[in-house]
């Protein structure tokens, strides 16, 4: 996997991971297209799109759409199983995930990426063992006991 | 100073942001309290600034003064921190900037730490932005840690190894060792890493693929486990153990098994078993399934199983999800060279597909139709493949133009449908049309000799409808330039022909002279169409007044064009007629490769075939022109192509028809012609004839025989077979003369029974010198489509010694293979 996007409807960045070495600009240029290109497209049609010269799969769940663009050796069908496994590992771990969740607490989802992906390819093909490595490298961060009024903020990020 | 805000806090308040420029002052706030935090080097909300740093550099703001933070937090002892500062590292440093190589010693002491989590975290940034530097001074740590028995490391250092080998392929070496009982884990996240590496190493470097090779059973057993053992939870999926494995499994075996045949057998069963078994009502059965064909495609698989494959994608072309559909043609994209017969067999399917909503689809169909067409299904297909142009997308228009004129151009069961489809395409997409088409289209329509009138009255029509699309615009001026007599002349056979007048032929054309729509090259072309007409049509004084208009047009090219003609008009009035003349054939140069018998010589200079030049010596391509003129000059005209059909030998010594066919080979045929000694005419043939005398000696290896010998006079017949028929016999007679004068004014006739054909070529020489001193050759062709037995009457006649010889003889001994 070259890198992943996931953009809101309005094209708006959640989170992006790159796997490649590029630079800021040109990081910035070709999400933006990418981005626009996808919103382009209707409903009803296939996942999966040639674009310059990569493989790009890409679903919508709810409010956001999930993007990856492969190598071209990369089956494209078992993508769109990464990023399924992806938001079911983001749904066990925030409780029936939504956008709001990946918004505030993104370095959250990254860390998930990272336990789940490592150089674009999957290191851990158990969703079991993904969240067990979460959790204990969860109980590792030095916690602040700090009171927190908003219930709406889900309790498990208290570090900072 | 007060606490820096947390960093829930700020997505918050940004979030409340009504504007792009309310946003970018409370960053701008914001990032101005983070720059004073970091200037105070406060350790307790480092951790905190820098998370806020990357939200907002997430909405694309600039968060480059972060970076030296980050390093602070990785080098940090709390695990937060270190988070943090990773997470920072990967998102805002890459191997541009020099700073991220001072995370190294932070990243090598990490590699070593207590806890698996932090390794976890150096080894993951690590494998995801590792300079090649970094890469090569901590190549070693994590090749010690793909050695550990900690699965959760080991797993994390395979793919970390693969991005080391990505970045610096000459330390694959070094990996090696590490990998030997890698495949023997138990835990799936090593043995998907695992596979990943191996697969990294194999495509990588030929002797790493040979020495792998050894592990395709031990592959194949992992993956019969997958598919035999029973319903595990922790890697269940609809019902498939671990596709992911499944399908990475797959991929190896296909690079294991490409080219090599005992691998390819290996695997064979449980290729067929992974085939038949999996569950294909989920996506996720069909993405190994999709593995499974590919990986069958590309190793040497024996025939049955590949037709399983394309059955397979045969079935994926019918389901109604569009990815598994678009799946299904790209894989047959890649395999309609291969198993072109296969494929077929689906074409009405991938046609459907060219109706699919959706573009990539559509491309996709597209693109594999064009690859079906052939001979046979030529005219349906066209059919098809026509209707998609005239409804598709603008993006699609131009490839599909190409791709018809191609498989028109290939495969055109007649010139009639050739120039048909031709204009339905010039008409429906005129405009979309590459622009080197037009030439190739023009060059077209001057080959189709006999459908000159009706291209013209065609594309003189549309031209009536519609001027807008230029392709068909230049195409329309170029022919009623060339065949505007054809035109107004009313003869047509293909069909009804139209009534119309010169003055309306050039009304049309100087409308598209001051049309808006047509560009200057149009312009160009219409101008010089009428200029051609003015040798084909009557009303030379309009076509004098709209040239000298021109004379003074703003548009550089049109004005020298115009004052040129102009000048052809004036001082050159006696040239013009052979200037405007027809345009001879122009030969492909470039795709129908050595055939070239006439050059294309540019739109309005003379062609080589119409003047009469003496036969330069050593140029092959005026060869076939030289040839040509020997024959008296004969209008032989603009017939000869390389598509022409071999005309029967006659027995009137037509040199026309050898000569086309030896011609048109090219090459050594013509070059023992160019080095003869001066030319009488003959000598040319004695020359070929001599060539065949080489072949017949080292191929054929029919015996020669005696077919007369008397009075001093001896006729010798040497055999070789004509290779494109294999009826014709090519006889080559050598008179000799052993008297010690020479007969001159010698003449060889021969007659055949009446099923076969007779050809007789010219002699070397009239003269048989005395003393055996030379002999006089000629070529002589049989055709004998019966293979009966040859016979031949021949009549000499030749003067020796100041008398007149006359003499008949029966030849009979013929040897059995020149005829059978």
């Amino acid at each position: 996997m070259r890198f992943m996007l996931l953009f809101s409807r309005q094209g708006k960045l959640r989170l992006q991971k790159w796997y490649v070495p590029l630079g800021d600009q040109e990081k910035r240029r070709l999400g933006r297209e990418l981005v626009q290109t996808i919103l382009g497209r209707k409903a009803k049609m296939c996942s999966f799109l040639e674009w310059r010269d990569l493989k790009v799969v890409y679903k919508r769940y709810a409010s956001l759409y999930f993007c990856c663009a492969i190598e071209e050796q990369d089956n494209e069908l078992i993508t769109l199983e990464v990023i399924h496994r992806y938001v079911e590992l983001l749904d066990k771990y925030f409780g029936s995930v939504c956008e709001l969740d990946i918004i505030f607490n993104f370095e959250k989802a990254y860390f998930i990426l990272d336990e789940f992906l490592l150089g674009g390819e999957a290191q851990e093909t158990s969703k079991k063992s993904v969240l067990k490595a979460i959790e204990q490298a969860d109980q590792l961060q030095e916690v602040r006991a700090v009171y927190l009024p908003r219930p709406l903020i889900p309790l498990i990020s208290q570090a900072f | 100073m007060p606490a820096p805000i947390r960093l829930r806090e700020l997505i918050r308040t940004i979030r409340t942001a009504r504007t792009q420029a309310e946003e970018r002052e409370m960053i701008q706030k914001e990032c101005a309290a983070i720059r004073s935090s970091f200037r105070e080097e406060d350790n307790t909300y480092r951790c905190r600034n820098v998370a806020k740093l990357l939200y907002m550099h997430m909405l694309g703001y600039p968060a480059h003064f972060g970076q030296l933070e980050c390093l602070k937090l990785i080098a940090s002892q709390k695990f937060t921190d270190k988070r943090i500062g990773y997470l920072g590292a990967m998102l805002l440093l890459d191997e541009r900037q020099d700073v991220h190589l001072l995370m190294t010693n932070c990243i090598k002491n990490d590699l070593n730490h207590s806890t698996q989590y932090v390794q976890g975290l150096a080894l993951c940034t690590l494998g995801c932005m590792g300079s090649s530097e970094m890469c090569r001074d901590l190549a070693g740590e994590v090749e010690k840690l793909l050695k550990t028995s900690n699965s959760y490391l080991r797993k994390k250092a395979a793919l970390c190894a693969v991005h080391v080998i990505r970045k610096v392929p000459e330390l694959m070496e070094m990996f090696l060792p590490a990998t030997k009982n890698l495949l023997s884990e138990k835990n799936h996240g090593v043995l998907h890493t695992s596979v990943v590496l191996l697969t990294e190493m194999c495509e990588r470097s030929p002797d790493m693929l040979s020495h792998f090779r050894k592990l395709v059973p031990q592959l194949v057993r992992i993956l019969k486990n997958l598919i035999m053992s029973g319903y595990s939870p922790e890697h269940d999926v609809s019902g498939i153990s671990d596709p992911f494995l499944q399908v990475r499994i797959l991929r190896l075996l296909r690079i294991l098994g490409r080219s090599d045949d005992d691998s390819s057998e290996a695997m064979n069963d449980i290729l067929a078993q992974v085939a038949t078994n999996t569950e294909t009502s989920k996506n996720v059965g069909n993405a190994i399934l999709y593995e499974t064909v590919l990986t069958i495609m590309d190793i040497k698989s024996e025939s049955g199983l590949r037709v399983l494959a394309i059955n397979i994608l045969g079935r994926f072309l019918l389901n109604n999800d569009k990815n598994i559909r678009y799946v299904a043609l790209t894989s047959l994209l890649k395999t309609v060279q291969t198993d072109h017969n296969a494929v077929q067999r689906h074409r009405s399917t991938i046609v459907d597909c060219l109706k699919d909503l959706d573009v990539s689809i559509k491309r996709r169909a597209m693109e594999l139709s064009f690859a079906l067409v052939n001979g046979n299904n030529i005219r349906g297909m066209m059919k098809e493949l026509l209707y998609f142009l005239d409804s598709c997308d603008p993006e699609f228009k131009a490839d599909c133009a190409s791709g018809v004129f191609l498989a028109a151009e290939k495969y055109a069961p007649s010139k009639r449908w050739h120039i048909d489809t031709i204009m339905r395409v010039l008409t429906t997409s005129g405009s979309y049309v590459r622009d080197d088409s037009v030439p190739n289209l023009i060059q077209l329509i001057t080959n189709s000799v006999e459908m000159h009138a009706y291209t013209v009255q065609r594309l003189y029509k549309a031209l009536l409808d519609d001027i807008s699309q230029q392709p068909l615009v230049q195409v329309s001026s170029w022919c009623i330039g060339e065949y505007g007599d054809l035109l107004v002349s009313g003869q047509c056979e293909e069909e009804e022909p139209i009534q119309v007048t010169e003055d309306e032929v050039l009304d049309v054309l100087e409308g598209l002279l001051v049309s808006n729509l047509s560009t200057p090259v149009t312009r160009g072309y219409s101008l010089t169409a009428i200029m051609k007409l003015s040798t084909r049509f009557s009303s030379v004084n309009r076509i004098k007044k709209v040239v000298s208009i021109y004379g003074s047009s703003i548009d550089v090219e049109l004005q020298q064009r115009a004052v040129e003609y102009n000048a052809m008009f004036k001082k050159y009035d006696h040239m013009r007629p052979a200037l405007l003349e027809r345009m001879p054939i122009m030969e492909k140069s470039s795709s129908n490769g050595p055939t070239e018998m006439v050059q294309t010589n540019g739109e309005t200079e003379p062609s080589a075939l119409e003047s009469k030049h003496p036969p330069p010596v050593t140029q092959p391509t005026n060869q076939a022109n030289d040839l040509l003129d020997l024959l008296g000059g004969n209008d032989v005209g603009p017939v000869i192509q390389t598509s022409m059909p071999t005309k029967p030998p006659s027995s009137g010594g037509e040199l026309l028809d050898l000569l086309g066919d030896l011609s048109l080979t090219g090459g050594p045929t013509s070059a023992p012609v160019s080095t003869g000694p001066p030319p009488q005419p003959g000598f040319l043939l004695d020359g070929l004839s001599s060539q065949n005398l080489f072949n017949d000696i080292s191929a054929a290896g029919i015996p020669s025989m005696t077919a007369y010998n008397k009075n001093g006079l001896k006729i010798e017949f040497t055999f070789e077979r004509a290779t494109p028929n294999p009826n014709i016999a090519v006889i080559t007679i050598h008179a000799s003369n052993t008297t010690d004068a020479d007969m001159t004014e010698f003449v060889f006739q021969a007659a055949v029974p009446k099923t076969f054909q007779l050809q007789l070529l010219s002699p070397s020489s009239n003269v048989v010198p005395a003393l055996n001193q030379g002999t006089v050759t000629q070529v002589i062709r049989v055709l004998n489509p019966q293979k009966q037995q040859l016979r031949m009457r021949i009549k000499l006649t030749y003067s020796h010694k100041g008398s007149a010889v006359q003499d008949l003889a029966e030849v009979n001994n013929f040897p059995p293979q020149s005829w059978q």
